[in-house]
């Protein structure tokens, strides 16, 4: 069983003000299979190890590791790290002009399988999910988030997560700005893809709503760059009752 | 403690020049359509290279075609017999010469001083036909060149001329799209590495006529197209594009001018250019003018430059001169810069290589252009070349 291990991660980030140190000491596991939720107040990390884990360039690992079955994830280029089976729903999918969603989804599948999908079966595969995430068949022609609504762009980003079949996907932020129809097609879509290739999942939500519709197994609440208390579900319950106020010490809201 | 007072402004002279100037009473040119134009070479001074028209070319490399005598013979061209369009050599004194305007500048004048016959294609067919034209046997001597383009009334057509090969060529080329014709010109400058071409478009857009006129200069040391397109009749439609990818050492610059001569005329200028390699030059000048009776004008114009490598230069100078209120819009935009880190991020992410992600922005921010050619042939084959220019192959 695949299993993503966080240890002792230390990140930070360059700022006008200086460097910036923004995670302190990350200890995470997740097995292949478990859907791990991580909830917070805003900027106590959650995006920051999103995308350190997925290796945006801006952030700068100061120490700790984070390893897949093993292998160090920290020492493979970003494109390594999907083609190892990582994946990132974003909250601001970038628009890419000239380059065709259709396009787009065939090279990176060709990226990852390390040979072109047959046609045929590839464009039925495409053609299914976008209808189960009510996509228009239109969307296939336009240019990557190119003129997408808030919607259609996290659509897109878990459109990928089916076609892509990565082990481990980690959300970030999926559900903001979504409407509540919205939200559980996205969900549903999340959830199919769990069920079909039992991926690791990493939640990563300032709200409990989006986990009214996919169950998580833990629960992690993220406060000033570390994980400040873990749980079951009903810690998510709990937060959605009290907030985020307990674990705000007098220095982090100053 | 000493007070500076600032003086009024425009109590002295600007160190530009102006009316303090030492050539008193001098003022120079305040609107795109005064200035001065001429067929004859002498009417033009010396150029020295300070001349706002001339200062961003490298003048030393095209001096011959602006101070000596130039070959005006006719040359080989490669062309296929279409119904509704004729082909054809004519002499100076055709009627269609001279329809559609006159030079700027001065090779443009000796290259009009120069030409013997001029290369006239005449578009009769309303069924849309494509005429295509190349060249590619101009040779090392200076020569000058003329083409005309008439479309006739309600005529559609798709003319393509191809340029290739060695060249030191200054031309004119006038169009004139009469009366609800419909007219898709795509000009291509392929040329060999050492190739040094100075072009200008006059153009004449009429009543409920419409242009498509697109540049796309890729290859030759020295590129230089400046077209000069009038919506002269009412009603009508002029969109212009441009497509250049500048390698090291190469430059490949457009002056565009856009009038909205005529009320109720639509514009839209869209030049996009990518720039690689040590000493790649490209320069865009876009000016628009809506004039005196460009009532319901709809007018938008952009150039956007995308720097892969250092070393590079890309000047970009939107220019927009309104003479009437009434109109429906004007716009422009203009923005160079580098890869978007983020773009890179959002496909390397998906497992797509560094270098595959860096040729799908590149060749996605030109498709734009390569998209409007209309011609799908032409389309595939400059997506292909654009990717040889990113690989480094092209010449």
């Amino acid at each position: 069983m695949s299993v993503l291990s966080v240890k002792d991660l230390h990140v930070s980030v360059e700022t006008e003000q200086g460097t910036k140190q923004i995670l302190n000491g990350v200890d995470l596991e997740i097995k292949q299979g478990e859907i791990h939720a991580i909830m917070g107040p805003n900027g106590s990390g959650k995006s920051t190890l999103a995308y350190t884990i997925a290796g945006h360039p801006k952030y700068h690992v100061e120490g700790g590791s984070i390893t897949l079955d093993g292998a160090e994830v920290l020492d493979m280029s970003i494109d390594e790290r999907a083609r190892a089976g990582l994946f990132l729903a974003m909250q601001y999918p970038v628009e890419i002009p000239g380059v065709k969603v259709a396009d787009f989804l065939r090279t990176a599948k060709t990226a990852l399988a390390g040979e072109a999908p047959a046609l045929r079966p590839w464009i039925k595969e495409v053609n299914e999910s976008m209808k189960a995430l009510r996509m228009d068949k239109t969307f296939s022609d336009r240019n990557v988030n190119e003129g997408f609504s808030g919607g259609e762009k996290k659509r897109h980003e878990i459109l990928q997560l089916e076609l892509l079949k990565p082990r481990f996907a980690i959300l970030d932020e999926t559900d903001s700005g979504l409407d509540v129809d919205a939200l559980k097609i996205v969900s549903e879509g999340v959830n199919r893809a769990q069920e079909a290739t039992g991926l690791g999942l990493l939640l990563i939500t300032h709200y409990t709503r989006i986990l009214r519709y996919i169950k998580p197994d833990f629960v992690h609440v993220f406060v000033d760059g570390r994980v400040a208390e873990e749980g079951g579900p009903e810690l998510a319950d709990r937060l959605e009752n009290e907030g985020y106020d307990r674990f705000l010490t007098d220095t982090s809201v100053a | 403690m000493t007070v500076v007072t600032p003086e009024q402004h425009g109590f002295k002279a600007h160190s530009d020049g102006g009316w303090d100037a030492s050539e008193k009473g001098f003022v120079p040119v305040q609107t795109r359509s005064e200035r001065p134009k001429s067929f004859a070479h002498d009417d033009f001074a010396a150029v020295n290279g300070l001349e706002a028209e001339w200062k961003l070319t490298p003048v030393k490399l095209v001096k011959p075609l602006i101070d000596d005598a130039l070959d005006g013979s006719p040359y080989d061209i490669a062309t296929d017999a279409v119904d509704g369009a004729t082909v054809e050599w004519v002499s100076r004194d055709d009627s269609r010469v001279a329809s559609a305007g006159a030079p700027e500048e001065r090779a443009s004048a000796n290259a009009w001083s120069s030409f013997e016959q001029a290369l006239a294609i005449t578009l009769t067919g309303e069924e849309h036909s494509t005429v295509r034209i190349s060249r590619s046997t101009l040779g090392t001597a200076a020569r000058g060149a003329h083409t005309v383009i008439t479309a006739r009334p309600h005529s559609n057509t798709t003319v393509i001329i191809e340029s290739a090969g060695e060249a030191l060529l200054s031309e004119n080329v006038e169009v004139v799209v009469e009366e609800g014709a419909t007219l898709n010109f795509v000009s291509v400058q392929d040329w060999a590495a050492d190739a040094i071409h100075l072009s200008s478009h006059f153009v004449q857009v009429g009543r409920s006529a419409t242009l498509k006129h697109t540049i796309v200069s890729l290859g030759g040391k020295v590129v230089r197209v400046n077209p000069s397109v009038h919506l002269s009749g009412e009603g009508a439609d002029g969109e212009l594009y441009g497509l250049y990818f500048a390698d090291a050492g190469q430059h490949l610059e457009q002056r565009v001018y856009l009038h909205h001569q005529a009320a109720q005329t639509r514009g839209r200028v869209n030049y996009k250019g990518a720039l690689q390699g040590d000493g790649a030059r490209t320069v865009w000048v876009g000016d628009v003018l809506i004039g005196r009776d460009g009532a319901g004008t709809d007018s938008y114009e952009q150039n956007r430059n995308l720097v892969l490598t250092e070393g590079t230069r890309a000047d970009s100078i939107p220019n927009l001169e309104i003479e009437t209120g009434d109109i429906q819009g004007a716009g422009h935009a203009s923005a160079t810069g580098r890869f978007d880190d983020e773009q890179l991020f959002y496909l390397q992410a998906r497992g797509i290589s560094e270098a595959e992600a860096r040729r799908l922005v590149v060749i996605g921010f030109l498709a734009e252009i390569v998209q409007k050619v209309g011609d799908e042939e032409l389309e595939a084959r400059l997506t292909v070349a654009i990717e040889s220019e990113l690989e480094g192959t092209h010449s």
